[in-house]
């Protein structure tokens, strides 16, 4: 049994998540997630890692709460109990010493790409952090990624904070910031991933993004988590979650995310996002 | 002196098939203590008992089956448990008519008497007097192992361990303990219950269950190493093979790993009441002929299919899967789709399974396994309406500890190496079995592996 230390909502419908794991803390590194269960008829749910604190012997995600499951997770209380804590899972997000990296973020991935822009940061890099949502208040941890960064940055739908628009203004963005990035990184939902690659791709700038496809086990033993990426099948959870984007197959991964949608208590649209996968 | 032998095995008591397609209970009943002691008197003792050298861990057959004839059955569960900690388990899953029955004196002109039978028998007995006997645990040595994987082979290597005195630390990525025992056979062939109770046995002879814990994750072989004396590595055969043919990314297309995942360890058959959902299909495919596609296809006809076919390339003779499995899938009324090849899988546009394209073979030439090759019919493709496909194909192991475990060698296959009369690996002080080293194979071997590799840890580290 794990103990939740904090859960609380951070913006609309967006989640912080702290549970008392040390084995998982000692192992964590950017881009890895964990798969939890919020209780003993509960799905197993997989969750990136935002940040840890070694001391203490936490992990924080950041979730988006979308179907039942997130529903459960978004109800826990500090001091409650959760059956499954299992991690670190995945590969690590790529840290060397890339030049300039441009770290793009949205939901869910404004959680967890602090640690890889910290990482980045402290392997000598030079980070940009750019953050998206569909409105300024649904914007978080500004100061926490200022802490690790050059410079953040935002974008917002309705214009309400930074550039006004969606990622696709991206090359805009980068000639008006003065920005080249050597290596851009995304974490969020797919369609924000999906959508960046796309604008990236005749930059000629490689793009890795962390891939969240539904997951069992995480192990590699139920193939749930397949994509084709290269025009090969990988297994997210053991050969990702991080890939390039401009080779994943995104038409086909937006199909296999929505295989239980109807399943699925109906994604609540409040978050923003254009798309909840 | 039986004079005359009944050619014929004692029929198992089994749920009549229209009953049990709509229920997830056990399919076989069991013998009653009338049946199994007549069964036990076709034995004909033999001096040099063949059925012994057909068991891979070389149970005393003729012995336990004695111990039934006299009505001592309590002697009768201790035979067995000398050479097998997982007699409720065997006597369910374990392929006697390629093993044990399949040498019997008797086959060769009537019906092999019925081992495994007469093993479970013996097992479920005990389980129901509720007093499980427990051999004596030796004063602890201070030694201790790391074992990774809950499956037969790490539960045996613990077992053997722990009644040596070993300070014994099972490390399971999942949150069951159990292996393929738990997630992948279902509980109307293996129940549940069984499989805790192993488990619950094990830990009763001191053994720590660390459940969540994926080594090479949440800590590498090495860093356990530094804290161990030794690890067992009985990781199992878990990554599925797919067939690498179009379309089988489509929405609707599982593994069978994944299907019975979301079925037995995750509940799915009780959504929404467990929340992960598993789809009723209307028309399934399950692609395979070993236990793991017989496994999925009465899974998916208990779950409210309306017709469930098994489609395979080779004929009946040759399907891997146990013959009573296959026996019982067709009382349920599975379709057997045999010499027939996938090519290719269709969808809608909303990325969902619609059609399979299929293709007619012919028995040819036997191949590398000894099994007649499948060759393909020129012209015979057609195609099959199905919303649902499994894939049952094959495994091989996951590339977790390879990927971070140096000079650890394993094979093309992803296979760890190890010496097949001892389990050692490249690394000192690394043993593995079962699965993880042989593929996708059988409980009993894996079983045989774990025992030999406790023996020798036990020589290596006892010395
Ligand atoms: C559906 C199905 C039906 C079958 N039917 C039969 C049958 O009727 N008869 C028969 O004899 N055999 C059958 N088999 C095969 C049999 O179950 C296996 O051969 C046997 O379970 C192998 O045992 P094992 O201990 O090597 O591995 P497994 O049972 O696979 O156990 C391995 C365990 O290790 C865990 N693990 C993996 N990686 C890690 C890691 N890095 N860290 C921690 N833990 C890890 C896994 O989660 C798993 O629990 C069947 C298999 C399947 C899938
Ligand atoms: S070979 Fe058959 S008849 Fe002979 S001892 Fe074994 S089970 Fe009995
Ligand atoms: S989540 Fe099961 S194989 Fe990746």
């Amino acid at each position: 049994m794990y103990r939740v230390v904090v859960r609380r909502m951070i913006v609309p419908n967006i989640h912080e998540l702290t549970v008392a794991a040390p084995e998982v803390t000692n192992a964590a590194r950017p881009g890895n997630f964990v798969i939890l269960r919020p209780d003993e008829a509960g799905e197993r749910v997989p969750l990136t890692i935002a940040d840890w604190d070694a001391a203490a012997g936490t992990v924080t995600s950041v979730f988006l709460q979308v179907g039942a499951s997130t529903s459960k997770l978004a109800r826990l209380k500090p001091d409650d109990v959760i059956p499954t804590y299992a991690g670190p899972l995945g590969n690590d997000t790529e840290i060397a010493h890339f030049g300039t990296v441009l770290c793009i973020a949205g939901c869910y991935g404004i959680g967890s790409i602090y640690p890889v822009a910290r990482s980045l940061q402290e392997a000598g890099n030079t980070v940009y952090v750019l953050i998206e949502a569909r409105s300024r208040y649904l914007l978080y941890w500004q100061d926490k990624l200022r802490g690790v960064c050059t410079r953040v940055i935002e974008i917002t739908r309705d214009g309400s904070a930074g550039y006004k628009g969606h990622i696709t203004r991206l090359p805009e963005i980068l000639i008006l910031e003065k920005i080249k990035p050597d290596r851009i990184i995304v974490n969020g939902c797919t369609f924000l991933m999906m959508k960046a690659s796309e604008v990236t791709r005749p930059l000629g700038i490689k793009t890795i993004v962390n891939m969240n496809p539904i997951m069992i086990d995480g192990t590699g033993m139920c193939g749930v988590c397949r994509l084709t990426v290269g025009g090969k099948m990988k297994f997210a959870c053991v050969d990702g979650p991080d890939f390039d984007g401009h080779e994943v197959d995104w038409v086909e991964f937006l199909k296999r995310r929505q295989t239980y949608n109807p399943e699925e208590v109906q994604p609540l649209r409040r978050s923003g996002c254009a798309s909840h996968y | 002196m039986p004079v005359k032998i009944d050619p014929k095995k004692r029929p198992m008591p089994k749920q009549e098939p229209y009953e049990r397609v709509r229920n997830f209970d056990e399919v076989a009943l069991g013998y009653t203590p009338e049946l199994a002691r007549e069964e036990a008197t076709r034995c004909l003792v033999c001096k040099n008992p063949r059925c012994v050298e057909g068991c891979p861990v070389g149970i005393d057959i003729p012995g336990f089956i004695q111990s039934i004839v006299e009505g001592d059955f309590g002697a009768g569960i201790r035979r067995i448990k000398e050479k097998n900690a997982l007699p409720a388990v065997c006597g369910r899953v374990c392929p006697q008519e390629e093993q044990c029955e399949k040498v019997c004196v008797l086959g060769k002109k009537h019906e092999p008497v019925a081992i495994g039978r007469l093993e479970r028998f013996l097992a479920d007995y005990e389980a129901a007097s509720g007093t499980i006997e427990r051999p004596d645990v030796a004063q602890p040595n201070g030694r201790r192992v790391a074992i990774v994987g809950s499956g037969p082979a790490g539960i045996t290597v613990a077992n053997d361990l722990a009644l040596q005195g070993y300070d014994v630390t099972i490390f399971e990525a999942l949150h069951e303990a159990g292996g393929v025992l738990t997630y992948g056979i279902p509980e109307f062939r293996l129940p549940k219950a069984i499989v805790r109770r192993e488990v619950e046995y094990v830990k009763g002879l001191g053994v720590k269950l660390h459940l969540d814990f994926i080594v090479g994750k949440t800590r590498t072989v090495d860093r356990l190493l530094e804290e161990f004396d030794a690890m067992f590595i009985g990781a199992g055969a878990g990554l599925p093979w797919f067939m690498e043919i179009p379309g089988e990314n489509l929405n609707g297309v599982y593994s069978a790993n994944e299907y019975l995942t979301r079925c037995n360890l995750m509940k799915g058959f009780r959504f929404p009441a467990c929340d992960t959902p598993l789809k009723r299909a209307s028309r399934m495919a399950v692609f395979g002929g070993g236990n793991v596609a017989m496994d999925a296809a009465r899974t998916a006809l208990r779950l409210g299919a309306d017709e469930v076919h098994i489609v395979y390339r080779r004929g009946r003779d040759e399907m891997p899967a146990r013959i009573e499995e296959i026996e019982n899938a067709e009382e349920e009324g599975i379709i057997f789709e045999l010499l027939t090849l996938p090519l290719r899988l269709l969808g809608n546009e909303h990325g969902w399974l619609t059609e399979i394209e299929c293709q007619r073979m012919a028995l040819g030439e036997p191949d590398g396994s000894g099994r007649p090759r499948p060759v393909p019919i020129e012209g015979s493709e057609f195609r099959m309406e199905a919303d649902a496909a499994v894939c049952a194909i094959g495994n091989s192991p996951n590339p977790l500890i390879p990927m971070t475990t140096p000079r650890l060698n394993v094979g093309k296959k992803g296979n760890i190496e190890a010496d097949p009369e001892t389990g050692q690996t490249s690394r000192e002080r690394v043993w593995a079995g079962g699965d993880v080293v042989t593929g996708a194979a059988t409980v009993i071997s894996a079983m045989g592996a774990g025992r030999k590799a406790a023996r020798s840890i036990h020589e290596t580290l006892g010395a």
